[in-house]
């Protein structure tokens, strides 16, 4: 019973992980670089909060970012569970590995839903 | 160049050791040897004992398949010239039981070769007399390259994951797999999904990609397994949306 | 007295720092474990959209967190990860699609090209609305 459930859940979490991973690529390092290194180390001039705002506030960029956040998340945890998996043969714990990293992915997607939708 | 070339080549005789060893070789290095000129030198003038597979000597049986200095590469194919001043170390291919020497077991391979139906499967046979199935080049190359795998191997040596878990299918099975579902002739798709849409299926796989860098017919496993991956998430897609649709 | 030689085959077991005996492993390895490095950015973008959303003073006390050395330090290891992960990605891409249009198949490096293209059209437009 667990292995037919197995077998039909893994085709969708694999897309949510491919689409994760696109999403991932495009989006992430220019982002990172922005907030990350150009911005703390003084290359570019801090944005107006203002400006900022009124970008977040944007249906298109809550919904986006949303989006984005969630599917990294999903992708993020789903590499990192085989990673543990193959990489340091901790199969015997993959229950648990799996409940932690996905949980993790999920409170992060809820974490992200509540920011963007209500907290702004 | 020098003139000779020293081989370590694993040893592994159940019957006196319960664990492979290594014994060392000189033999000669003449710039047309490859890693197979140097077993059969060792066999014919030093060595009776060694065991190990080999056939046609040109790359197409795909029986001679060992890891030389660590990677999988077929003995016919490898050059000594390429390893010298050496010395050249000959392993049995990794992620295989070992019978003796060189020589593994190979029949998880061939079941798993034999798993994903590797035959035309047709809706319905055309009778003799209407004569063959017609297919243009353009069908052809559809599914050609997966077509050209000599069942060497290699590829298994090369996965990690076949390494961790044995009841992963793996890449040469796949790609056979691959070689039928993209074939114009063929009807047996929704057959295949089953089989090959499991967690020991194409989901086991994690595009380490080492497969297809590892063959040596070009046959890219890799760019297989992820191909069907797309195809079975879109039909496991189709069958939540139209349940109804069933082939 | 002792099993028949064909049975007692020798199994061997795969090493626990398999992927280190090999540079294409260990890449492969880095390539994966990229997805912590991916995980971090969204919880610092997610921190970086609650401080906007808290008001001014406290979108400037996340803009002198973001300075501190050791984040900076963090930032630019996760960038480098963050890269490598697009970059393997959007690689791989074109190997794992193929397309087909009117009947021809897209060659890989037009698919691979496109990709790049796409990629450097999103950062342009992320730019071009952060920075205003």
């Amino acid at each position: 019973m667990a292995e037919e459930s197995k077998r039909t859940v893994e085709p969708f979490v694999w897309l949510m992980f491919s689409g994760g991973g696109v999403a991932a690529a495009l989006v992430l390092p220019v982002l990172l670089f922005l907030f990350g290194v150009a911005l703390p180390l003084g290359w570019i001039s801090a944005p107006e909060h203002g400006h900022l705002l009124a970008v977040l506030r944007n249906p298109l960029t809550r919904l986006g970012l949303l989006g984005v956040c969630a599917l990294a998340l999903v992708h993020g945890a789903h590499r990192f569970r085989y990673t543990l998996h193959d990489g340091l043969q901790l199969q015997r714990f993959d229950g648990m590995i799996a409940t932690v990293c996905y949980g993790g992915a999920l409170v992060g997607a809820a974490a992200a839903a509540y920011l963007l939708l209500f907290a702004l | 160049m020098p003139d000779q070339i020293t081989m370590q080549v694993a040893r592994y005789r159940p019957e006196q050791e319960d664990a492979p060893t290594f014994d060392e070789y000189d033999v000669p290095l003449r710039k047309d040897w490859a890693v197979l000129d140097g077993l059969n030198y060792i066999k014919d003038e030093l060595d009776g004992t060694l065991s190990y597979r080999w056939s046609c000597r040109m790359g197409i049986c795909g029986s001679c398949g060992a890891t030389v200095n660590g990677e999988p590469k077929l003995t016919c194919a490898t050059f000594l010239t390429d390893y010298a001043p050496g010395p050249v170390r000959v392993e049995p291919l990794a992620n295989f039981p070992i019978i003796r020497d060189l020589v593994v077991e190979l029949t998880d391979f061939m079941t798993k070769l034999g798993k994903v139906r590797p035959w035309i499967i047709r809706d319905e046979e055309q009778p003799v007399e209407e004569g063959e199935y017609l297919q243009t080049p353009a069908e052809l190359e559809e599914y050609k390259q997966f077509s050209m795998c000599i069942n060497c191997m290699l590829c298994y040596s090369a996965c990690p994951v076949y390494g961790l878990d044995p009841k992963f299918l793996g890449p040469a099975a796949i790609a056979l797999a691959q070689r039928y579902n993209l074939d114009s002739r063929d009807d047996g798709g929704h057959e295949r999904l089953t089989i090959l849409s499991q967690p020991e299926g194409v989901w086991g796989c994690t595009y380490v990609g080492e497969c297809s860098r590892a063959c040596p017919k070009g046959v890219d496993p890799a760019g297989a397994i992820q191909r069907y991956k797309l195809t079975a998430a879109t039909a496991a897609v189709k069958a939540l949306l139209m349940p109804w649709s069933q082939r | 007295m002792s099993a028949p030689p064909y049975a007692r085959l020798y199994k061997p077991k795969v090493r626990l720092l398999w992927w280190l005996s090999r540079r294409s492993y260990t890449l492969f390895v880095l390539r994966e474990l990229s997805s912590v490095f991916v995980a971090w950015t969204v919880v610092y973008l997610l921190l970086l959209v609650r401080a906007v959303a808290r008001g001014p003073a406290e979108y400037q006390r996340f803009l002198d967190w973001s300075a501190s050395p050791w984040l900076v330090a963090l930032n630019v290891l996760s960038l480098a990860f963050v890269l490598l992960h697009a970059i393997t990605f959007m690689n791989l891409t074109p190997q794992a699609m193929v397309l087909h249009v009117r009947g021809r198949r897209i060659p890989g490096r037009l698919l691979a090209g496109s990709i790049y293209a796409t990629w450097l059209l999103v950062s342009a437009f992320l730019v071009w609305l952060v920075v205003g």
